[in-house]
């Protein structure tokens, strides 16, 4: 073959991967519906995350007929009429944090960086706390780091990471530096929170108060806790024999006690479970094929665990 | 010719890069496009797009520089047993641009996705030593530096493009990660369409026995050549990797994720200019007082990550210096091995150099990961220092101890 032609297949091949190249990313453009159906949800109510966009199902008819918004967020949690919402990283946008009030607006951005995680809105609305993946890099499976921090909303008040807070453990202070905090639980008084710090190869229940700027350790092996609505129990995800890379399971703890109830969810919940009701909680479950849902077990330990919201993640329940 | 090639090479005019050189740096540059595009939106895709948790993709990675490591060495072999380095080589080639299209039907199974990304590493693990054999075949012994530079240095043209082009499709398709991989999988297509079409096969003169798995012993056992492995195993070991030193950097400066792709971008452009002149300046003075350079290079750059300096300038600085360690580096390494090692084995020599490489960068990189989680960035990169400084000394005790 002559260098002329093969020139000239190398062109015509150059053309027609153009064309196929081109043709692919013209149709997936045109072909890539983002309308979903959507009608207003009255009553008490569950927010939700549905394909990355917040949305709100009736909390007695969970699986029925959901309202879409247009605020995309990758977690979400709204209480008191605040809605903490954790913006995607887009290719070219960083992502942070957004806090929106009950009309949906926008009031105030922290720029964060890192990959969203977790968010916890107090109940009254006015404590923000959110928890970030920095490191999502590594090269090591268990060499990931986080980034946790609480904005308050009435003062303005933006703490940008837990590790400015003192932090103890049986009396010590916990300084190493490979400390990562995660999942903040905020109880009613707006002041004292519940974290969990994970240091030494052990992941603590912390006692937090936000106006001393300290943290305690209460208990070992707990992560993601979360406050029930009477403040006197959380519940919260367990690494199985204390070793992450083997699961977590929900249990409930009382806190005066520190006595412990597993609940009924057998598989591994990797999640900050959220109280639907005194009685119920919820938390998200990956399927296989990537889809999140919603699931919802008894907080007493009886029962079964049920789908609550087929496709959606980041449960919220609101009045 | 032993090592007295390595220190004093004959100088060549710049007609000593063949046609063949050329067509080889063109199928690396435009494959490299396909690559870096993949790699640059990966973590995105994943974590982002398929919502991955961080471990899972941990995994992954880990699973994309693993699988490329021994395969280097059956692809080596391979080639230097069949005597057909273009068709090993265009196999891999084939290989990675099929696993374009496998990101786009694997769907957010992690096993799938395991599948195809281990698939891509696969087919770059088997391609890389016959490529780079093909270019020792067919350049002079005194041209290496310059061959291996120019070759690199298109190679890097086409690693700073990739980038660009996918934040550019991610663009124009309102972030559409799937044209972003049949963007990959086409441009790939053309790559190995290139290679079919103008790169020679260089098959031995004689035809002579098949090369057998002792003979890779018996190159072993060549005082020469183990000290380049054991060089090039150091080389590995001092480094911690791309993803680190842009975390570090991206850490202690705040940068946003955005800015990831764009470190990789400045990197690969210092690189591309500078690793065929480099290339040429190591034939002239000496292929090993270039590399000791690019050492310096390095210890510098991880220096810099914990020293005083921040702002732009250390953002400017550091990615100048990493390119500069690449360039003074990479390319020089392969011209410095070339000629030590027998043609018949050439490819199996070339390959086990680069696994040595390999193995060892996975070891310090996970080292390094494990570093920083117990005492920090700081300490961790200036023990990275500390390991360039003996790799420096150790490499110049290796391979300068006969000049």
């Amino acid at each position: 073959m002559s260098i002329r032609v093969r020139l000239l297949i190398t062109v015509l091949v150059a053309m027609l991967l153009a064309g196929v190249a081109v043709g692919y990313a013209v149709l997936s453009r045109s072909g890539a519906p983002d309308e979903v159906a959507s009608t207003a949800v009255a009553g008490p109510r569950l927010v939700v995350l549905t394909n990355g966009r917040v949305s709100t199902v009736s909390r007695s008819d969970p699986g029925g007929p959901r309202e879409v918004s247009e605020q995309r967020c990758d977690r979400v949690y709204s209480a008191g009429g605040t809605t903490a919402c954790l913006r995607p990283v887009g290719a070219f946008k960083a992502g942070g944090l957004a806090v929106l009030d009950a009309g949906s607006r926008e009031v105030r951005t922290v720029p964060l960086t890192g990959f969203p995680n977790r968010t916890r809105v107090s109940a009254s609305g006015r404590m923000v706390a959110w928890t970030l993946f920095v490191d999502g890099h590594s090269y090591a499976a268990n060499g990931f780091s986080t980034s946790t921090g609480i904005l308050d909303t009435r003062t303005g008040t933006l703490v940008a990471s837990l590790e400015e807070f003192t932090s103890t453990v049986d009396g010590v202070v916990a300084d190493a530096a490979d400390r990562n905090f995660w999942g903040v639980t905020f109880a009613d008084d707006d002041n004292r929170f519940y974290t969990t710090l994970s240091t030494g190869g052990h992941r603590y229940l912390m006692e937090g108060d936000f106006a001393a700027r300290t943290l305690r350790a209460v208990a070992d092996n707990v992560e993601c806790p979360s406050l029930s609505p009477d403040g006197k129990r959380i519940a919260y995800k367990a690494a199985v024999n204390g070793d992450p890379q083997q699961g977590w399971r929900l249990s409930t703890m009382d806190l005066e006690t520190l006595e412990v109830s597993p609940l009924a969810e057998t598989r591994s919940v990797d999640d900050q479970p959220a109280w639907v009701d005194p009685r119920t909680i919820a938390y998200g479950i990956q399927r296989d094929d990537g889809v999140n849902d919603v699931w919802a077990v008894p907080a007493d330990g009886s029962g079964a665990p049920a789908v609550l919201v087929p496709e959606a993640s980041s449960p919220a329940a609101v009045d | 010719m032993y090592l007295s090639t390595i220190t004093r090479p004959k100088t060549a005019g710049w007609k000593g890069v063949s046609a063949n050189v050329l067509a080889l740096g063109a199928v690396s540059l435009v494959t490299d496009v396909s690559s870096e595009m993949v790699t640059a939106v990966l973590p995105l895709y994943l974590v982002v797009g398929l919502q991955l948790s961080p471990a899972a993709y941990g995994v992954i990675d880990g699973l994309y520089t693993g699988a490329t490591t021994l395969l280097r060495l059956v692809g080596g072999f391979l080639a230097d047993r069949t005597d057909r380095r273009k068709g090993v080589a265009g196999f891999g080639y084939a290989l990675s641009a099929l696993a374009k299209l496998g990101l786009l039907v694997a769907g957010s199974s992690t096993a799938a996705l395991g599948a195809v990304i281990t698939a891509d590493r696969a087919g770059k693990g088997l391609r890389t030593a016959p490529r780079d054999a093909l270019i020792t075949l067919s350049t002079p012994a005194g041209d290496l530096g310059r061959a291996f530079g120019v070759h690199r240095a298109m190679d890097g043209m086409g690693a700073f493009a990739g980038p660009l082009v996918a934040l550019a499709v991610l663009a124009l398709t309102g972030e559409s990660f799937d044209s972003v991989f049949m963007t990959s999988f086409c441009v790939a297509a053309l790559g190995v369409v290139i290679l079919v079409l103008f790169v020679r096969d260089h098959r031995s003169a004689v035809p002579s026995e098949p090369v057998r798995v002792k003979a890779v012993g018996g190159l072993w056992r060549d005082g020469g050549v183990r000290r380049v492995v054991v060089a090039a195993a150091l080389l590995g070991l001092a480094t911690i990797g791309d993803g680190f030193v842009y975390l570090v950097l991206q850490k202690r400066e705040g940068l946003s994720i955005g800015w990831f792709p764009l470190l990789a971008v400045g990197t690969s452009l210092v690189y591309l200019l500078l690793a065929a002149p480099l290339g040429a300046l190591a034939d002239r003075v000496g292929r090993l007082p270039v590399m000791l350079g690019g050492y310096v290079a390095l210890g510098a750059v991880y220096l810099l990550l914990s020293g005083p300096v921040d702002g732009w300038a250390l953002v400017v600085v550091v990615v100048a210096l990493y390119g500069v360690f690449y360039a003074a580096t990479d390319g020089v390494l392969m011209a410095l091995a070339g000629p030590l090692l027998p043609e018949r084995l050439r490819t199996t020599g070339i390959a086990l150099i680069q696994s040595g490489q390999a193995l060892a960068y996975l070891g310090s990189s996970v080292l390094f990961g494990l570093a920083w989680q117990s005492w920090g960035p700081e300490a961790a990169t200036r023990l990275a220092a500390a390991a360039v400084a003996v790799t420096l000394v150790g490499t110049f005790a290796l391979v300068g101890r006969r000049s």
